[in-house]
């Protein structure tokens, strides 16, 4: 009897992560599905399930319809810059915040913190002028030049919550032996913290990559684009040819996904990070 | 005597460097904040007064800026301009249907996920999480298709099991719970957070539970919601505030439609500022906004009290 509700139990369990696995996989499904079908197959009816025959060529048509190569590069080049300005302005700002002792300290750490909070339609607009006057709308300047300001409140606070878990007596230790901080920075809270690092790193990636809005209002001469301003003015372009649509979204889901299951791990634990000490 | 003298004279000059220490660590310190300080006062502090000083004059870009006092705000709120009110309900709309909505599917997904019987558990996680990975244009572009009235998957399904299908993001009616629905899609992210405070959960009191007869249902009732409302909360402030700035969905997949039903707020600040060029109303729109979300985060912390479990009791 109880055996019996046990196993019961377990299937519905069961029912439950596969219709909830289907819903999340079922649209990727779609996509690759749609990418490899030809215009005539798209809009037959009713819907095939199946492309038949699979039509690669869509990837090629639609990489070449707009320089899609290009707002690759432009794409890598905004996110390199992004994260590398982040992870060195973050960290040393962090390592301030959560070891160095100087007036007022937390109350300017508490400030920055309740910026997260701040809708970003605030500030668009006094920004964009801003930059708009120094001359940089249609640059990168405006995507790149924040991240080396702090790299972000959110960034801040998540590697500030791994730095206050090194003792202390690492530090003191260091000190004693005449070690400068920016000594104690690079050579001992960085290495340690190197799996922190990579989460921020992550996150910026996912955050540079998919942004829309600061590409959509800072760029606009074409060859500047990145590839989410490219896949939305492509979509202007070939409203109805829904194949090669989704065959230039794949292009762009997929790096996402490749950098998710290299850095599986940490992105898992970066999460859970940010809920556990909201 | 003499001894006396020469440990005081060295502990002055051990306090004297002590506090030269004190004083270098206190200047390194501000300067390795710098970056972040210029930060906050370059990109979010000085563009928001700015952005409040403004919201008092009516520049346009190719006008002479002029103060005209309250009347930006004053011609929004007494609904001379009719978007306004429909952006502000559409967009208040979709906070109400998806923040609850998001927080409960994923908070099922978690405990779903925290079932110590389950296997192949980090493939289960893995997908539920892989369409938040996806970018908000192609995401919008893939529910757009999905959404597509003839071709699209989710009619098709409803003709398969000879539902009457919809019409989707193209019925005034639809178009938000459909927007809601995708971002179901996207509380991948939520649950992670959540299966990591249910995992914080000790089995002590699970096993208490067990020996005092209680079923499933009194773990999740007595034990686990209680224990996960700071996880809860947190989520829910995350939800509002993120819900109310909701802008890709609507300029790729609506562009406000149809009949302006989907004219979220951000988009129709975006519109106000870099269609019709009007830079100083658009800042009173978003002061507006600025204000009603820290009003409603100053309510959800206020009401917190009353049922956010604090480590240690009240």
């Amino acid at each position: 009897m109880n055996g019996n509700s046990r196993s019961l139990e377990k299937t519905v369990l069961y029912l439950f992560l596969a219709a909830i696995s289907i819903f999340c996989l079922l649209p990727f499904y779609w996509l690759l599905r749609s990418s490899l079908m030809g215009l005539v197959q798209i809009f037959e009816m009713p819907p095939m399930w199946f492309p038949a025959p699979v039509k690669f060529t869509n990837y090629s048509e639609a990489l070449t319809i707009l320089p899609f190569g290009r707002y690759f590069l432009n794409t890598v080049f905004i996110v390199v810059f992004t994260i590398t300005g982040t992870i060195l302005s973050s960290s040393v700002s962090a390592y301030s915040f959560a070891r160095l002792k100087w007036p007022h300290r937390d109350l300017v750490f508490g400030i920055l913190l309740s910026s997260m909070m701040l809708p970003y339609a605030v500030t668009l607009i006094p920004t964009y002028l801003g930059w708009s006057f120094l001359g940089a709308i249609d640059t990168y300047y405006p995507l790149i030049i924040p991240a080396w300001f702090g790299g972000g409140a959110f960034n801040i606070f998540l590697l500030r919550q791994f730095y206050l878990t090194i003792p202390g007596e690492l530090d003191e230790a260091a000190l004693i032996d005449g070690a400068g901080f920016f000594t104690i920075y690079s050579k001992i809270i960085m290495p340690l913290t190197r799996p922190a690092l990579i989460v921020v790193g992550l996150f910026t990636f996912l955050n540079c990559w998919n942004d829309f809005l600061g590409p959509l209002v800072y760029l606009n001469s074409e060859i500047k684009y990145t590839l989410a301003i490219g896949l939305e003015s492509f979509k202007g372009l070939y409203n109805a040819q829904w194949h090669l649509l989704m065959a230039a979204s794949t292009v762009v889901v997929f790096p996402a996904i490749i950098i998710f299951f290299i850095g599986q791990k940490y992105f898992i634990e970066g999460i859970a990070m940010t809920g556990l000490k909201g | 005597m003499r001894n006396l003298l020469t440990l005081t004279g060295s502990g002055k000059r051990h306090l004297k460097s002590l506090a030269r220490t004190k004083k270098q660590e206190a200047l390194i310190g501000v300067l390795f904040a710098s970056p972040a300080i210029f930060g906050f006062l370059l990109f979010i502090f000085i563009p928001m007064i700015a952005s409040l000083g403004m919201s008092f004059t009516d520049y346009a870009l190719v006008n002479k800026m002029r103060f005209i006092g309250l009347e930006n705000y004053v011609k929004l709120l007494n609904g001379t301009d009719p978007f306004f009110y429909k952006a502000l309900g559409v967009t208040t709309y979709y906070v109400l249907l998806s923040t609850p909505l998001c927080l409960i599917f994923a908070f099922f997904m978690a405990v779903l996920l925290n079932n110590e019987s389950i296997r192949g558990k980090a493939i289960f996680r893995t997908i539920f999480y892989l369409p938040t990975l996806i970018p908000v244009v192609a995401s919008s572009m893939i529910w757009l298709w999905l959404f597509n009235p003839d071709l699209g998957l989710i009619n098709t399904i409803l003709r398969v099991l000879h539902l009457p299908p919809g019409m989707w993001i193209y019925d005034e009616k639809t178009v938000i719970p459909s927007i809601v629905l995708m971002s179901l899609w996207t509380s991948g992210g939520t649950m992670i957070i959540f299966l990591a405070g249910l995992q914080g959960i000790p089995k002590q009191l699970y096993e208490s539970v067990e020996l005092d007869g209680g079923k499933s249902v009194h773990k999740l009732f007595y034990i686990t919601i209680p224990l996960m409302t700071p996880t809860i909360f947190f989520n829910l402030v995350i939800g509002f505030i993120y819900g109310f700035q909701v802008f890709t969905q609507a300029y790729i997949m609506t562009e406000g439609g149809p009949n302006n039903a989907s004219l979220f707020y951000t988009f129709y600040l975006y519109r106000t500022a870099f269609k019709f060029s009007k830079m100083a109303n658009a800042c009173a729109i978003g002061w507006i906004l600025f204000i009603i979300i820290a009003l409603l985060t100053l309510l959800i912390f206020k009401t917190s009290k009353e049922w956010v479990h604090t480590e240690g009791g009240r």
